[in-house]
């Protein structure tokens, strides 16, 4: 049942949508003969354009929406022999908006499972304390309305009451999409985070294939008609469409992204073209370069100026040009690598450790070499690369 | 003559103070005959209400019927009533009954159908019991507009509960029916300030019952 991806210190369940078809009393299909195995302990993505179906599938896991044929099993046992109220005290549930009780404090949002399920009012409430901790909320906030909070607050309210009774699923419908991007990169980032601490089986839908491809574990890509068009994780998916449906539905920049997945590590760096903003006129004359990159007395990078501009006692760091943004290459990955070398005058991306110190450069050409190997080698590294 | 002379006279005049014809004596009639009326109204109106605004159905025919009640004539009711069914207290609540319901019963259903989907969504999918999401997710947030609907309804029927006077009841009716009769104007305006004042006060006591019942979080402040 492990799962090679998965988190070994999670308590989530496995799930096994069965040839699963949702068909209306109107004639509609909303899902088609659907299959789908959600291995346990890790996040599985449903992703797709409206009308795909990915919510109705998501819907039917709770029994929110009853399936017309097929079987879905959780941790092999038919979800219809359960009593729906059980199945779903089971299973963490997070909407778009939140869906949070306006009439209730932030305190009391994140009881209420636990308070459904009988839990004396002091010992709900400190449970719910520790989830704001958990999913970065201040406690101050504990007494206050959700009216009083961000959407990106409400959000994590909504998270930690949908983890307050520790369940082993958690089913996420679209649960970012109202959020402004720089407020729902911090979200995921915190859904990693917490994932990674708690080993949830999470089913995430999304129309956002970025989203899809930075949480999923697994990435199940539907289109209209409730058909699955690819089930795989996100390197390979990036590297193999299935088809052209899933091409086009990965973008345009698919073989950018798909640098998520390669490892910035092994890219050779060179320091030649490195000089201090107090260096000599020898040290200047040095290097057979036109871009030199001035670093203060510490290593830290002040920016790319010409030699031919720089005069030996005299560099004007005001009048350097950025450097934009460095990368990291023990963390960060070549997409990272590629971009600090694209907004570079230089055409070279700078590599610092984690204290900000340059510890060389490294040029487009170089770079293109490593993807060409990189792709050479084959497939992207299954870990992914946080980018 | 003023309007004012005759209220200060009315109020002024101690005999007006005690015995069965005393103001507090029909101002507590007043008081029970328009609780009983609201209370009977609210039991009918806001269970039904309550049960077709969570499930959203029936909406169509509430209106048909609330219209239609709104469109009989509340005296004319009565009178009818009272021929049918002689005098007593049973004549005069049927119309008061019949005027309160359909505040009551459109705007708790109007009032539980517009509450926002998702938090509904959300109840639901953590698995609470239908009856617990209309009382602990739909209830609270829809009281305010509910609460509307019962004091709109409670006015009607303290302005309307003069009528009883008219089948030989007390409350401040008597007042006006017997002022009129009489030629004693005093005593009309007497029991029309009466009337207009419970009617504020209970405004008044539809605000505290507001402020006090309303969670912070739904009022918003």
């Amino acid at each position: 049942m492990a799962n090679a991806s998965a988190n070994p210190k999670g308590s989530g369940a496995l799930i096994r949508i069965d040839s699963v078809t949702k068909r209306y009393p109107d004639g509609t299909v909303a899902v088609d003969r659907l299959s789908l195995e959600i291995p346990d302990r890790s996040i599985t993505v449903l992703v797709g354009p409206s009308g795909c179906g990915k919510t109705t599938t998501l819907r039917m896991i709770n029994r929110m929406v009853e399936p017309s044929e097929g079987t879905i099993l959780l941790d092999g046992e038919d979800i219809q022999r359960r009593p729906v109220t059980t199945l779903r005290r089971s299973m963490g549930y997070v909407i778009q908006n939140a869906g949070l009780f306006q009439h209730r404090t932030i305190l009391d949002n994140i009881a209420t499972v636990p308070r459904v399920l009988g839990w004396g009012k002091q010992k709900a409430r400190a449970r719910a304390a520790e989830l704001m901790e958990r999913v970065g909320l201040d406690t101050a906030l504990a007494k206050r309305y959700p009216y009083q909070l961000s959407g990106g607050q409400q959000q994590r309210v909504g998270v930690a009451r949908a983890l307050a009774a520790d369940p082993p699923v958690l089913l996420m419908d679209e649960p970012f999409s109202a959020v402004d991007p720089v407020v729902r990169k911090g979200l995921q980032d915190e859904l990693l985070r917490i994932q990674d601490e708690l080993g949830k089986t999470i089913v995430f839908v999304t129309h956002d294939i970025d989203e899809a491809i930075k949480l999923g574990t697994m990435v199940a890509v539907m289109r209209e008609g409730g058909h699955l068009a690819q089930y795989a994780p996100p390197a390979e998916l990036l590297s193999h469409p299935a088809d052209a449906f899933v091409e086009d539905f990965l973008g345009a920049d698919r073989g950018i992204r798909r640098l998520s997945f390669f490892p910035a590590a092994e890219l050779p760096l060179t320091t030649g073209q490195v000089i201090t903003a107090d260096a000599t006129a020898e040290q200047l004359a040095a290097p057979d370069e036109p871009w030199l990159l001035i670093t203060d007395a510490d290593g830290r990078p002040l920016g790319w100026g010409e030699r031919r501009d720089l005069t030996a006692g005299d560099i004007r760091t005001d009048r350097l040009l950025p450097h934009g943004r460095p990368f990291v290459p023990g963390s960060d990955s070549l997409r990272t690598a590629l971009d600090s070398a694209v907004l570079s005058p230089a055409g070279h991306a700078v590599a610092v450790d984690d204290t900000g110190r340059v510890t060389g450069v490294v040029s487009q050409a170089t770079i293109g070499e490593a993807i060409r190997s990189a792709h050479a080698g084959g497939h992207a590294d299954e870990a992914k690369v946080a980018s | 003559m003023n309007v004012l002379n005759f209220v200060n006279a009315f109020f002024s005049d101690s005999a007006h103070w005690h015995g069965y014809d005393g103001i507090p004596q029909r101002l507590l009639e007043h008081i029970q005959y328009s609780v009983l009326a609201l209370a009977l109204a609210a039991a009918i109106g806001l269970p039904v209400g309550l049960l077709t605004g969570h499930t959203g159905r029936g909406g169509n025919a509430l209106a048909f019927i609330a219209t239609a009640a709104r469109a009989l004539p509340s005296f004319g009711l009565l009178v009818l009533i009272v021929i049918m069914m002689g005098f007593g207290l049973l004549p005069v609540m049927i119309p008061l009954v019949i005027l309160a319901v359909p505040p009551i019963l459109v705007t708790t259903y109007e009032a539980v159908r517009t509450v926002d989907p998702s938090p509904v969504d959300a109840a639901r999918g953590m698995g609470m019991h239908e009856s617990r999401i209309l009382f602990q997710v739909e209830l609270p947030v829809a009281l305010p507009l509910i609460l509307s609907g019962l004091r709109s309804a409670a006015i009607q029927i303290v302005s309307t509960a003069t009528i009883a006077a008219y089948v030989s009841l007390g409350g401040l009716g008597r007042y006006i029916v017997d002022g009129l009769y009489q030629r004693d104007y005093e005593k009309v305006v007497g029991g029309a300030t009466l009337v207009a004042v419970l009617a504020l006060v209970t405004l008044a006591l539809f605000w505290a019952v507001g402020r006090l019942a309303v969670s912070p979080g739904v009022r918003r402040r």
